[in-house]
């Protein structure tokens, strides 16, 4: 678990990435989102590319915070917590708009946690991510893993590197693993 | 003259050299990526870097300045020449249902695939409009800036072990046909008849600095506009407008949209899932 202390003083984005299985995490965590919760939370989870995403129907009925899958050129809003469309990496442009990319997948995925979280930090106060990474965590950014013991699903991040230099290990499916997140 | 727009106090040392670097690009090459989507940009170039064993932009702009073979590599970091044949089957289904009965009534077509990369998209509907008994009167011109993918696209060769996905993809977006109909594979490659190039025309075009060169009834131009800020996507939907005749097909990326465009009342939405627009009025 990341200790508060650790993380910058004002965190304005929260990138999750996770293959197929994070859902059964992510809907420990996003509904424990209180409605007061300020940062933009990117997730992007690994999905089949032929069909349309139902992440958000599934979880705007459960969380306090609203749920969107990312338009290209959208205003990010504090908050809001938006998933990647199937087939598009998601970054972040400095202006704060979202922008969606066709570029070649990265490790066999699109969208790509690396491609996500590779922006919101450089350009940003300040960002933290819980992902399966294998970029080298970089300066005023937090990496925290679920526990690879715990992993649900074993989709194209399998064989990726389950730890992170900076970063820590904590069982995703349990809140109080991600409360360094949702503080 | 360019100037660097963007120069504000937040832009770190990086930031700098990158605006510098595509400024160079611009005043060298006369390639315009002032208005490009900055985020994607800056990732493509970072990889880059890799390549060219060079620690920042500035040093890549010393070699892009002195070095005539670095551009043309560079130029294919910058572009996307990433493509698949009948991605997003449901767009080719939608176009065979709302466009294709009206462009049955025009005795002859011109379709514009404008940013077509190394060309998938291109032969996608070429063999679209063959099932569907229009090739023979139609051109179709197929443009994009980089001349390395555009040679690619024209030679309409391809890696055998991607036509399983092309194949699927095809019956997929309600091919009649077989897609093997259309290439003869050998030696680990599959290349795409001839009969479909006679009726393409592979030419340089930039979005960014380029105008309207004909009047046609399609524009296909998907996952580019993604690639574009604001500024040069109306830009680029301005030129599909003056182009598209009345009630012309306008076919953008699933995850493209017109709503917040500055033409945006110049197209009706036909199939709004699949991002099909009709020029109104």
């Amino acid at each position: 678990m990341i200790a508060p202390e650790t993380l910058p003083a004002r965190i304005d984005t929260v990138v999750i990435g996770a293959s197929a299985g994070g859902v059964e995490a992510l809907a420990v965590l996003l509904p424990a989102l209180p409605d007061t919760f300020r940062p933009a939370v990117f997730i992007v989870l690994h999905l089949p590319r032929e069909q349309p995403s139902l992440l958000v129907q599934i979880f705007e009925k459960r969380c306090a915070r609203p749920v969107r899958e990312a338009d290209d050129k959208e205003p990010v809003e504090p908050g809001t917590i938006y998933f990647a469309p199937p087939d598009y990496h998601m970054l972040v442009e400095k202006n704060r708009q979202i922008a969606l990319s066709a570029d070649d997948p990265v490790h066999f995925s699109r969208p790509s946690i690396d491609v996500c979280s590779n922006r919101p930090p450089m350009s940003m106060a300040g960002a933290c991510s819980a992902s399966f990474s294998r970029e080298p965590t970089r300066r005023r950014r937090r990496t925290a893993c679920s526990s690879p013991g715990r992993r649900r699903h074993r989709g194209p991040t399998a064989g990726q590197r389950q730890s992170t230099a900076h970063g820590s290990v904590s069982p995703a499916a349990r809140p109080g693993g991600f409360r360094a997140l949702a503080c | 003259v360019a100037t660097v727009q963007n120069n504000s106090p937040g832009n770190n040392d990086a930031d700098i050299e990158l605006h510098l670097l595509i400024d160079a690009i611009y005043l060298k090459y006369h390639h315009d990526f002032r208005r490009y989507a900055q985020a994607s940009l800056k990732r493509r170039l970072t990889g880059a870097l890799a390549h060219f064993k060079c620690r920042s932009f500035s040093q890549l702009q010393d070699r892009l300045l002195h070095e005539p073979a670095v551009f043309p590599t560079l130029l294919d970091f910058l572009t996307v020449p990433v493509s698949e044949m009948f991605r997003d089957p449901g767009y080719f289904r939608a176009l065979r249902q709302v466009a294709v009965p009206i462009l049955r009534t025009y005795p002859s077509l011109k379709v514009w695939v404008a940013g077509c990369s190394t060309g998938e998209e291109v032969y996608s509907l070429a063999i679209l409009l063959r099932e569907e008994g229009l090739l023979p009167r139609t051109l179709i011109y197929a443009t994009d800036i980089n001349p390395h993918t555009l040679q690619k696209a024209s030679a309409g060769v391809y890696d055998v072990d991607r036509i399983a996905g092309f194949t699927e993809a095809h019956h997929k977006s309600g091919g009649s046909s077989s897609l093997s109909d259309y290439y003869t594979a050998a030696y680990g490659r599959a290349v795409f008849d001839k009969s479909l190039r006679e009726h393409i025309v592979f030419s340089d075009h930039s979005l960014a600095t380029d105008s309207v060169f004909a009047e046609v009834q399609l524009v296909s131009c998907r996952n580019v506009l993604i690639y574009f800020n604001r500024d040069l996507q109306d830009r680029a939907v301005g030129l599909f407008r003056d182009s598209l005749c009345r009630k012309g097909f306008l076919g953008i990326g699933s995850k493209e949209s017109l709503r917040f465009s500055a033409h945006a009342d110049s197209f009706d939405e036909l199939a709004p899932d699949e991002r099909i627009y009709q020029k109104w009025p």
